[in-house]
């Protein structure tokens, strides 16, 4: 602090500063300008402003809007179903009177129960979470800590590609190339291997069934639950990295240990938004589940998932109580999905911080 | 034609962080005013709130009196009516970049609806002559977006945009502090020239340009304005302890 | 002392390294595998059978040759229509609220993670929803009420992407419109979102092409229409149902269509996937500050 003050050279023609008001006496009274007096037409522009921004206040609220169309519809046209099942209709089984053989939907005889469909969700969704989460995982490390810069950028795309295609194209990928590759060489290698365990038995020679939902899913699924984990990993700041590498850890010890820990919370969100969309796949599971309301042990036999019943059966359902039943399966099918939907947001938002960074 | 601004008992918040603490203070027509202090003392802020910009950040608080001519700003008129006749000069160039140089220069005006275009193109060419960049762009007007300027000549740009509404009073939040020198010395030079038409006030971190375009410099510090003379007095001879030691660079 | 222990575990630990990047590698190729096969067997199978007769015919019966999906075609066109009329201003306008004037408020957030809840609700949830508002009191399916179901799924979508894109134009731009005594709103719409355009128009463009991808929704709204329809109050057909249909049905000729209609979505996918991506990267919106 021992620098020389700067030298100011102070503009001393101008240092006697004139009084406000004693410039040209002429120029002081001149009309104001032909734009000054347009401006000055133009109003405040309050109402204009405030009528904006209720405008987009209701937009926005329409978001609210859908969740309550859809809550109120849902719940009154299930009414018919839910007064006759009550909260039976997700776990009965009947029993038929004459031929004494257990059964959970029959619309003929007006019986409906959603068990069977629960199981089949259930069952899929579980399936391609064992498949797709260390896949994710294992995608995001990669693109996140060891990939050479050239091949992330591309890698990156592909899977966001992965993440746009239709759930139709799936299917149909999956009806013409999957399903026949199971039935001809993964079904039979699994029923020779692992045949003892029960869950895969013989008695399904089509290929379709939970095996077939569970693949699908998978990949139906890793788009999203990869790039989530890799925002969440990219969002744990260098210096855990790093103060993990200044101890003399290993690449795979400082992934561990300085990123994977504190990402955890965040990719448990990102495979629960992964399950929320297993829980509602619709077309793809559709076309590839067998579509039968039974349960079976074997991962191999035909099944039917929530979604996949409204699917197939709504536009020619029998009769109201029938739309009625389905329709309570979507209700159901749609508070599963936002409590699960709900819980992933919210840890994810916790990592990353929710909002979009704001530029300046 | 300029007009005074009277300031009294100006307070502003950010949040609970109170940046401006009682300010009062006249800025007389047709002048240059300096504003100096270091940064974070609250310059900034004080223009800010002299066209009412400063209420744009939710968190943004402000209490006390600002009256330019005759009008009490923060009672008698709506923050769009007082920008139009307070114009003001970012201390970075920002040029809207979807528009061509015509259209910068004239969005104050086709952006309230005025379409005279005959006026629009005199008013276009008298504020680029004044701001001093008629000459470089004259014949690219509409061909060129204002993004694809210099710097210096994008700030020139923003002073055109301001001064195309007519302004009463030109604010100019460190205009040059983001410029080479040679496109300081052109700004240094324009307000020279403006000052016979607009009341100026001018934030800067630089006491050299304060020292050579206003007549009038005030003292901020950590949110109060210590010192308020003229421009001679302020750098020769200052009656507050602290305003030497700033001036004289030993703090800040 | 324990120096001779320390290279062994130091080899140890440098094994594991190597087998887990190898894993990752393995992971890796195993996620981008099923793309590259779906890909190029949707390319092989699809261009084969891509010809000008897919776009400018109908289907014909079961048994002659040939045909096209122009109905579908033109029924895709007409929901996607009626659903873009929906969702692209509602979700720029809640995206405008929440970039331009919810920032901070407990609303915006509130709309925010309801826009996120809401983009993993089942789509064929929204087709339920719809069916019982509209199908059921005018007693029949509709173009119209396939519209609304793609349109209320395109709003969450084109409300973050545009509040995204909105936040993108620094606050610079913002002020400047604001200094020289622009209204609010007429700043908003004529410099923030014309700013942000590029970036807006792709978003929208991004959530066309999800929701044209859509058949779930449509199953018992649109539900599908094998003839030549125009009319908003009849059901009509639309290429994701048509697809569904031909990919279960029994038929050579229909499988083919079923790849040519699959192959014309993903090439509208690709696009609009690859133009966001350009245009965020890019920065083209970030050439003002």
């Amino acid at each position: 602090m021992s620098a020389a003050p700067p030298e100011i050279r102070v503009n001393t023609e101008m240092a006697a500063p004139q009084q406000a008001g004693s410039g040209d006496p002429a120029a002081k009274s001149a009309e104001p300008s032909e734009v000054r007096k347009y401006l000055l037409s133009r109003g405040n522009s309050a109402f204009g402003d405030r009528a904006f921004h209720v405008l987009m206040v209701l937009c926005s609220l329409t978001i609210f809007g859908i969740v309550a169309l859809i809550v109120w519809q849902l719940v009154l046209r299930s009414q018919m179903s839910w007064h006759a099942f009550g909260l039976k209709f997700f776990f009965q089984r009947f029993t038929d009177p004459d031929t004494h053989r257990s059964s959970f939907w029959d619309p003929i005889g007006q019986q409906f129960s959603a068990l069977p469909f629960i199981f089949g969700t259930l069952v899929s969704s579980f399936l391609a979470l064992l498949l797709a989460v260390p896949l994710a995982v294992g995608t995001a490390v990669f693109l996140t800590e060891m990939c050479p810069k050239i091949l992330r950028g591309p890698l990156a795309f592909l899977t966001e590609l992965l993440a746009a295609i239709p759930s139709v194209i799936y299917g149909l990928w999956a009806v013409f190339i999957l399903i026949p590759q199971l039935r001809e060489h993964v079904n039979p290698f699994l029923i020779s291997k692992f045949g003892w365990s029960g869950l895969f038995d013989d008695t399904n020679p089509t290929g379709l069934g939970f095996v077939a939902s569970g693949i699908i899913l998978a990949i139906m699924i890793l788009p999203i639950i990869s790039s989530l984990t890799r925002e969440v990993m990219t969002a744990v700041p260098h210096s855990q990295r790093e103060a993990v590498l200044a101890l003399g850890a290993t690449r795979w010890e400082m992934i561990r240990m300085g990123v994977l820990r504190n990402a955890r919370i965040g990719i448990v969100g990102a495979v629960i938004l992964g399950l929320g969309r297993a829980l509602g796949e619709t077309m793809a599971v559709t076309m590839v589940i067998g579509n039968s309301a039974e349960i079976h042990k074997s991962l191999l036999s035909n099944g039917a998932s929530m979604a996949s019943v409204i699917a197939n059966e709504f536009a020619e359902a029998v009769g109201d109580m029938h739309l009625s039943a389905l329709i309570e399966i979507g209700l159901a099918l749609f508070l599963v999905t936002i409590v699960v939907n709900a819980l992933a947001r919210v840890l994810v938002w916790a990592v990353t911080g929710g909002a979009p960074r704001q530029a300046h | 034609m300029g007009v005074g601004i009277e300031v009294q008992n100006l307070n502003a918040w950010y949040g609970s962080n109170h940046t401006l603490q009682d300010i009062c203070l006249n800025i007389s027509a047709n002048q240059a005013t300096a504003l100096i202090g270091p940064s974070g003392c609250g310059k900034s802020t004080f223009v800010r709130c002299i066209n009412r910009m400063h209420e744009t950040n939710p968190i943004a608080r402000v209490t006390g009196t600002v009256r330019i001519g005759d009008v009490d700003i923060y009672k008698d008129a709506k923050p769009v009516e007082i920008r139009r006749r307070v114009g003001m000069v970012f201390q970075r160039p920002n040029p809207f970049p979807t528009m061509s140089i015509y259209d910068n220069v004239a969005a104050g005006l086709k952006l309230n609806g005025y379409s005279n275009r005959r006026a629009l193109d005199e008013i276009v060419e008298k504020s680029l002559r004044n701001s001093a960049l008629w000459d470089e762009v004259k014949d690219d007007l509409r061909k060129k977006s204002g993004a694809s300027l210099s710097g210096g000549q994008q700030q020139r740009l923003c002073i055109a945009r301001a001064l195309a509404v007519d302004p009463e009073v030109l604010l100019m939040d460190e205009p040059a502090s983001a410029l080479d020198p040679v496109s300081t010395s052109k700004i240094e030079d324009l307000i020279f020239q403006l000052k016979a038409q607009y009341t100026i006030v001018i934030v800067t971190h630089n006491m050299q340009q304060a020292a050579r375009v206003a007549e009038q410099t005030g003292f901020f510090l950590n949110g109060r304005m210590v010192e308020f003379d003229t421009t001679h007095k302020i750098f020769t001879n200052p009656s507050d302890k602290r305003t030497e030691d700033y001036i004289t660079g030993r703090f800040g | 002392m324990r120096s001779d222990l320390f290279p062994i575990r130091s080899r140890a630990r440098k094994l594991t390294d190597y087998a887990v990047t190898s894993l990752a590698v393995l992971a890796t190729l195993l996620v981008v595998a099923p793309l590259v096969g779906i890909f190029g067997y949707l390319v092989y199978k699809g261009a084969s059978s891509l010809s000008l007769d897919f776009f400018l015919k109908g289907p014909k019966p079961v048994g002659e040759s040939g045909g096209g999906m122009a109905n579908a075609i033109a029924g895709s066109a007409l929901v996607l229509g009626v659903a873009s009329l929906i969702g692209i201003p509602l979700g720029i306008g809640g995206g405008i609220f929440l970039a331009e004037f919810g920032r901070g408020t407990k609303l915006a957030t509130a709309v925010r993670f309801t826009a996120d809840v809401l983009n993993g609700v089942p789509s064929i949830v929204m087709g339920l929803s719809i069916y019982a508002l509209i199908v059921l009191p005018q007693k029949h399916f509709s173009a119209f009420a396939g519209g609304v179901a793609l349109g209320i799924m395109m709003i969450p979508t084109v409300c973050r992407t545009s509040e995204e894109m909105l936040l993108m134009v620094p606050n610079a731009i913002r002020e400047a419109a604001l200094g020289i005594g622009v209204p609010n709103w007429r700043s908003v719409l004529s410099i923030t979102l014309k700013t942000a355009s590029p970036g807006i128009i792709t978003g929208c463009m991004l959530a066309f092409a999800r929701v044209a991808g859509e058949t779930a929704p449509l199953l018992f709204t649109a539900l599908g229409n094998s003839f030549w329809s125009t009319n908003l109050n009849e059901p009509i057909a639309a290429l994701p149902l048509q697809i569904y249909v031909y990919a279960l049905s029994p038929y050579d000729d229909w499988h083919r269509l079923a790849w040519a209609g699959a192959l014309v979505l993903i090439i509208l996918i690709v696009l609009a996937v690859s133009l966001v991506r350009f245009v965020t990267s890019r920065g083209v919106l970030k050439g003002a500050s």
